[in-house]
């Protein structure tokens, strides 16, 4: 019994990372660059709807609303502002780049909220729990809930992706952006709308993140944005099956290493298992094997 | 007629037992290449399949065929940087079987690319230094503590990479950046560069591709003396039929991966098939 | 021999800095004329010098995104502390310098051995692969440090994993990290490992091995078909890298009177990373530079108080913009174009950070 609540905790955990995996696989297989900013994008996300909720007094749901617009402004408006200037410049300056909007993010949220850590309130994400097996398992309605959004954002995802123009034209840039281009695709505008899409993920998964895990401060980003990244690099980046994949992993290696081997070893197991993995496979477990053209 | 032209209207082919011809020169010694139902599939599509060719030890050889034929496929396979799926690839009588591109090349095969891969925020000297590497050695330590041996290396890998780069005439150029240099030039420095690992065979991927038809005489000129005077043998792909048929000894004709004529010039020029697949299209489409 | 002269005179004038920084620091050492806040970052500053100059050569000169470099320095940090602990307490070998060498070689030569544990699996991958892979390492390490316990019981280094019922002397003690660490780092010594460093990059890069380096960099395949290891190479640059990182960590942790392993991030690994590129990749000088200026900007942006790392934020931000976006860089350009004249014929291009340099 044990297990089975440790595995359904793992795959909530997972479901987060895969979330904000997508957002990383999205921007990674369309514009080609690491957006080391999306963790903290999650914060941000975290913070407006912890004030909708706890100053402007809005509701829930318009809370978690508020949150996702906001976000998906501020996603278009760094991409607009600072990573469309850099479409023709090296892949490092771009990384640094949006390394220094991580920190930015960061510092501003450290201005406006302090660096004392805030109690997520519970009422956000207020459903009842599941009790199975006669009261011996108990899930939680967060957990529940978190396991459910990542299965709907993933068939809606792959919906949009295959059946919509836009979706097409994603593909379509992520395939080759010169040739997208000459077919009269917009490549800003796909971009934009990959930005938007991924930083309204990422305000979900702040929601569903602090909900969990309700003690949370500027940094709380971080973290789980590496390791939603990790997950995305272990589906094999640029996949959409591949974050759900590698996200779902990640989680559930985390929760069942920290519950049957180590609490301190867990980031250990979790990177170690990455490690194996992308030696086994190079690309990832759904990526694209690419050969050289010589 | 120049010099290359009548070194091979001077050479005698003849044939061997696996149905290609080297020069009667070479009949005596061991090919410098020799390959057997050399084939290579690519998720089911045969980019090149059985693929037999003999290349005498001073011979220059030909690859033609028309685009997306195969040839340069051909040159990934002997050069390793494909393993083939079937068949086999003989340097000097050595099979290459399981071996890595570096192995290849310490055994004596060089090559350029059809789209220029130089060092290029290197300069031309630093380029062909770099392949005087397994010539000209000296160990890390002795580098980096600046030991006498590296003095003396450096020395010597200074004074045979301005030897090479005479081949060209390109001494004045040792100090440009090689990706500063113009088209010629930077293809003039690859053929130095692959000569500077001391080959038995150099292969050359359209070496004449973007020259114009002065460079081209030049450099048909430049490949018979670099044989002559390397005494090595040279297997070129070149869409430019001036130059194959006036500096290629033995021509290979591919199509769709597959051998379509062997011969002299003459002999494929006379071709029906090779007129088909090759010849006769290009007069339909060009001139 | 223009090249030549060229790279001859870059040289000089990269030790000359160093060399003259060293001379004037030392100056307003003994005058008086340094602040005390300045005078604590003097060895940081060596420090990261090390580390941009070290993570330059597999970013720039051998062309592979390590993100984990932070990871080595942790090695040489806490082996340094370890090494000079044990000696002190169990030999009663009281010579700071002996110490000091003794825990920068070592911690050298094991942050050297885990560059090569890592490196043999890791540099079979490509790109942002080896990246996220290099920065998965460091947080292994990282990790791993904290669960570590070491203490001196006699003569003899007793290691407790998670576990830190040991009997002696606590060195280590898991996630708080090393406990009263003599300070024995000092300013000469971070001077002699910037020089040692600068020598090893440099005299490597000019070399055949260094060649072999950059070869592999430009055009791998051409490389290989000229016959050139790329394995070989690739972890030539990596080890290296490793080794100099490890005995800058060293230096690092024997600066400091406590440490503990989440010092050794992966932002810090990114921090390093940013020096390397704000310094231009591949430019050693830049990347020592760069380094300076950016450990000595946030101490100067002190007044700012809070808006300090925002002002840091922003500047990397623009920074970056203005070196890389096509307009703004002609616009730069044109701005600075009689000013590069000026300076063409004296020193090749400098980054325009120099100015921290020399205080």
């Amino acid at each position: 019994m044990d297990f089975l609540f440790n595995l359904v905790n793992g795959l909530s955990l997972g479901s987060i990372y895969a979330i904000i995996a997508l957002g990383y696989t999205m921007v990674y297989g369309i514009a080609k660059m690491l957006n080391f900013a999306h963790g903290d994008v999650i914060m941000v996300g975290a913070y407006i709807s912890f004030c909708a909720f706890q100053y402007w007094g809005l509701p829930p749901l318009p809370s978690v609303l508020a949150a996702m617009i906001f976000c998906t402004v501020l996603g278009v408006f760094i991409e607009r502002l600072a990573y469309r200037p850099l479409r023709s410049a090296t892949s490092l300056a771009v990384l640094i780049t949006a390394i220094g909007m991580s920190y930015l993010l960061q510092n501003v949220a450290l201005l406006i909220f302090k660096s004392d850590p805030k109690n997520y309130p519970g009422q956000i994400i207020d459903l009842p729990g599941l009790s199975l097996f006669g009261g011996q398992l108990k899930i939680s309605g967060v957990t529940l809930l978190t396991i459910i959004a990542n299965i709907v954002i993933m068939i809606l995802l792959t919906l949009f992706i295959n059946r919509t123009k836009l979706g097409k034209a994603m593909r379509c840039v992520s395939e080759d952006r010169g040739a997208a281009e000459l077919m009269g695709i917009s490549v800003n505008r796909t971009i934009s709308v990959t930005f938007a899409i991924g930083s309204a993920l990422a305000a979900i998964a702040g929601v569903l993140l602090c909900s969990a895990y309700p003690i949370f401060d500027p940094y709380t980003g971080s973290m789980p944005g590496i390791k939603a990244f990790t997950a995305a690099v272990f589906g094999g980046i640029g996949s959409i099956p591949g974050a759900m994949v590698g996200g779902l992993l990640l989680g559930v290696i985390e929760i069942l290493g920290r519950a049957y081997i180590s609490t301190q070893l867990a980031d250990a197991i979790v990177f170690a298992v990455l490690i194996i993995v992308l030696l086994v496979k190079p690309s990832g477990l759904l990526g694209k094997q690419v050969r050289e053209k010589v | 007629m120049t010099e290359a032209r009548k070194h091979r209207s001077e050479t005698k082919m003849v044939p061997v037992p696996s149905h290609s011809i080297v020069p009667e020169r070479d009949v005596n010694e061991i090919p410098v290449l020799e390959t057997r139902h050399l084939g290579i599939e690519f998720g089911g599509l045969k980019a090149v399949d059985d693929f037999n060719l003999t290349i005498g030890r001073t011979e220059i050889a030909g690859l033609i065929g028309p685009n997306g034929a195969g040839k340069t496929t051909v040159f990934n396979l002997l050069t390793k940087v494909y393993e083939p799926t079937s068949g086999a690839v003989l340097l000097n009588g050595q099979d290459l079987h399981g071996m890595t591109i570096v192995q290849a090349s310490k055994l004596g095969i060089a090559r350029t690319f059809q789209n220029i891969r130089l060092f290029d925020k290197m300069t031309v000297e630093e380029n062909v230094r770099i392949g005087l590497h397994n010539q000209i050695k000296y160990d890390m330590l002795s580098g980096i503590l600046r030991l006498p041996r590296y003095w003396k290396q450096e020395k010597r890998q200074h004074e045979r990479a301005m030897e090479l780069l005479d081949i060209f005439g390109m001494q004045d150029l040792a100090d440009e950046v090689s990706g500063s240099l113009p088209y010629g030039a930077q293809r003039r420095l690859e053929i130095v560069r692959a000569l500077a690992t001391d080959p038995r065979l150099l292969l050359l991927d359209e070496p004449a591709a973007g020259m114009n038809p002065h460079e081209t005489e030049e450099l048909m000129e430049n490949i018979a003396k670099i044989r002559d005077q390397f005494q090595i043998a040279i297997l070129l792909i070149e869409h430019d039929m001036s130059l194959v048929m006036g500096v290629c000894e033995g021509i290979c004709v591919l199509n769709f991966g597959r051998v379509i004529a062997k011969g002299t010039a003459d002999e494929i020029q006379a071709n029906p098939d090779v007129i088909e697949a090759y010849l006769g299209k290009k007069k339909e489409g060009g001139k | 021999m223009k090249a030549k002269k060229k790279k001859l005179i870059y040289n000089s004038v990269t030790f000359g800095l160093v060399i003259a920084a060293f001379l004037i620091c030392q100056l307003l050492l003994s005058t008086g004329g340094m602040s005390r806040s300045f005078r604590g970052q003097l060895i940081p500053i060596c420090c990261w010098i090390v580390m941009a100059v070290s993570l330059n050569l597999v970013v720039g000169i051998s062309g592979e995104l390590s993100l984990g470099h932070a990871g080595f320095m942790s090695i040489g940090a806490f082996t340094g502390i370890i090494v000079s602990g044990w000696m002190q307490r169990a030999f009663q070998m009281e010579d700071p310098v002996l110490r000091l060498v003794l825990a920068m070689v070592i911690g050298a030569v094991l942050a050297g051995i885990a560059g090569a544990l890592i490196g043999i699996p890791v540099l079979r991958l490509k790109g942002d692969y080896l990246a996220i892979v290099t920065l998965a390492f460091g947080e292994i390490i990282r990790n791993l440090i904290d669960c570590l316990y070491v203490s001196v019981d006699g003569q003899s280094l007793r290691f407790g994993f998670l576990n830190n019922k040991l009997p002696g002397d606590l060195l280590m003690n898991g996630p708080n990290g090393a406990v009263s660490v003599q300070t024995i780092a000092t300013f000469t010594a971070g001077f002699v490992l910037v020089i040692i460093a600068l020598i090893i990059v440099l005299n490597l890069t000019n070399s055949r091995s260094g060649r072999a380096i950059q070869a592999i960099r430009d055009a791998r395949i051409a490389a290989e078909s000229v016959g050139i290891n790329v394995t070989k190479y690739r972890m030539m640059a990596f080890v290296t890298s490793a080794m100099l990182a490890g005995a800058a960590g060293a230096l690092y942790g024997l600066n400091f009177s406590t440490l503990v392993a989440a010092k050794f991030r992966f932002d810090q690994s990114i921090n390093v990373l940013v020096f390397v590129v704000l310094g231009g990749i591949g430019n050693t000088m830049g990347s020592m530079i760069a380094a300076t200026a950016l450990t000595i900007l946030p101490e100067t942006l002190r007044d700012f108080g809070q808006y300090r790392m925002l002002a840091y934020a922003v500047v990397l931000i623009l920074v970056m913009l203005a070196t890389n976006n096509p307009l703004a860089r002609a616009f730069f350009g044109r701005i600075f174009a009689p000013v590069k004249a000026l300076f063409r014929r004296k020193k090749p291009a400098e980054p325009d950070l120099k100015g921290g340099d020399a205080k």
